[in-house]
């Protein structure tokens, strides 16, 4: 595999040190010259000293040929330019985008980023997981057609306790497959009965969310 | 009409004080509030410090369905995120973003936004002052294609090394 790595801040660097470790070819793109060369002092001749965003150093880095471009710079915009033009200019077949602000995640994928990590959000589901809310968990994005791994915890008051699951209404684009009792994660069938301290777990469309919400969780207040 | 300008720079201010005077309604945004300064104390539109490259701020700043939506701010980058937030989540009717770097101009041309390249309208105009032939460098590169959306653009692999990085080879800054 070719992987073109664009942006050699901490993620780019050690990204690129595992990507060389297990047999691929690797090319960084780090514009800053004294950044650049650090890195080719400890890893090697990989880095291309030049800003992975301008069309003419893609081109002399190889993105034509790059099986994968990952944009990993601090900054949105950059990583947003650097894959739609290895897309769209270079045929690139897979594309992945490093965001920061969690509210860019919805208009980079419109526009193509084949791949999204955010690690602020990463970070704010580990924390959500810690604490009880009332409210749903994101535990993860899917990466076709914008699904997502919810969450629901039952606790008093959720109109599902002591229902059949195959009694509740769930919206179209919405599916729930399991659940996690005591610690013992089983399948979701039509005849379980839910019950306080289950853990629901479904895949839905981000617009399921309000009824999902609705059925599972209630109308609660915080606190 | 509603315009809203990303980037209170000499062409935003410029042209933000040129619609006011036409009967725009005009907002413009920037993230120093002495960039503001640009403008003529007679600006009778809003300016307002924040960031163009963030939804949340374009949105609290009611930067929705605009006639002209145009980032000028000094960051291509940021100008073609700008642009396409526009475009795609703030449903503005045109949109131009200025993008000096000619090959990326063209490429968002390709993707529907309309790209004005600085790079190209000096190097043109020197050009013409010196009574040369000024070549196909067009300073603003209309939209070809609607956004995202658009499968890919009509650039082949070979294509996208020969002609346009050439021409951004010979047209760099």
């Amino acid at each position: 595999m070719f992987v073109l790595v664009v942006g050699g801040g901490k993620v780019g660097y050690y990204l690129t040190k595992e990507l060389i470790n297990s047999g691929h070819e690797v090319v960084l793109m780090e514009k800053d010259r004294r950044r650049a060369e650090a890195i080719t002092e400890e890893i090697g001749s990989v880095v291309i000293s030049q800003d992975g965003c301008e069309g003419k150093y893609l081109r002399e880095a190889g993105a034509n040929r790059a099986d994968i471009v990952a944009a990993v710079t601090g900054d949105d915009e950059d990583n947003l330019v650097i894959c739609q033009m290895a897309k769209h200019h270079f045929d690139v077949p897979r594309t992945i985008a490093r965001v920061n602000n969690p509210k860019n995640e919805a208009l980079f994928r419109h526009l193509g980023v084949d791949e999204i990590i955010s690690p602020t959000r990463m970070i704010l589901g580990s924390i959500e997981q810690d604490i009880p809310v009332h409210e749903l968990l994101h535990l993860a994005a899917l990466g076709v057609g914008e699904l997502e791994i919810i969450e629901a915890h039952l606790q008093p008051g959720s109109p599902a306790i002591g229902r059949l699951a195959g009694d509740l209404t769930m919206p179209a684009g919405c599916s729930l497959f399991g659940v996690i009792r005591n610690g013992t994660p089983t399948p979701l069938r039509s005849d379980t009965m839910l019950a306080e301290g289950d853990k629901v777990i479904a895949i839905g469309r981000p617009d399921c969310e309000e009824e999902l919400r609705g059925q599972l969780i209630g109308d609660h207040t915080e606190g | 009409m509603k315009a809203v300008i990303v980037g209170c720079g000499r062409v935003g201010a410029g042209l933000a004080d040129e619609l006011d005077r036409a009967g725009w309604q005009v907002l413009i945004l920037d993230i120093t509030s002495a960039a503001f300064d640009r403008l003529p104390a007679s600006f009778g539109g809003t300016a307002l410090r924040g960031d163009g490259t963030d939804e949340d701020t374009l949105r609290r700043a009611g930067a929705e369905h605009a006639d002209l939506f145009l980032a000028a701010t000094e960051g291509d980058n940021r100008n073609v995120m700008a642009a396409q937030l526009g475009q795609e989540a703030l449903d503005a009717k045109r949109v131009i973003a200025k993008i000096n770097d000619p090959v990326r101009a063209d490429a968002y041309a390709h993707l529907g936004v309309a790209t004005l390249c600085r790079t190209n309208l000096m190097t043109t105009a020197v050009l013409e002052f010196l009574g040369q032939a000024t070549g196909n460098r067009p300073g603003i590169y209309p939209p070809e294609a609607r956004h995202a959306h658009a499968a890919a653009m009509p650039h082949s692999k070979s294509d996208a090394g020969t002609t346009s990085a050439a021409r951004a080879a010979d047209a760099e800054e």
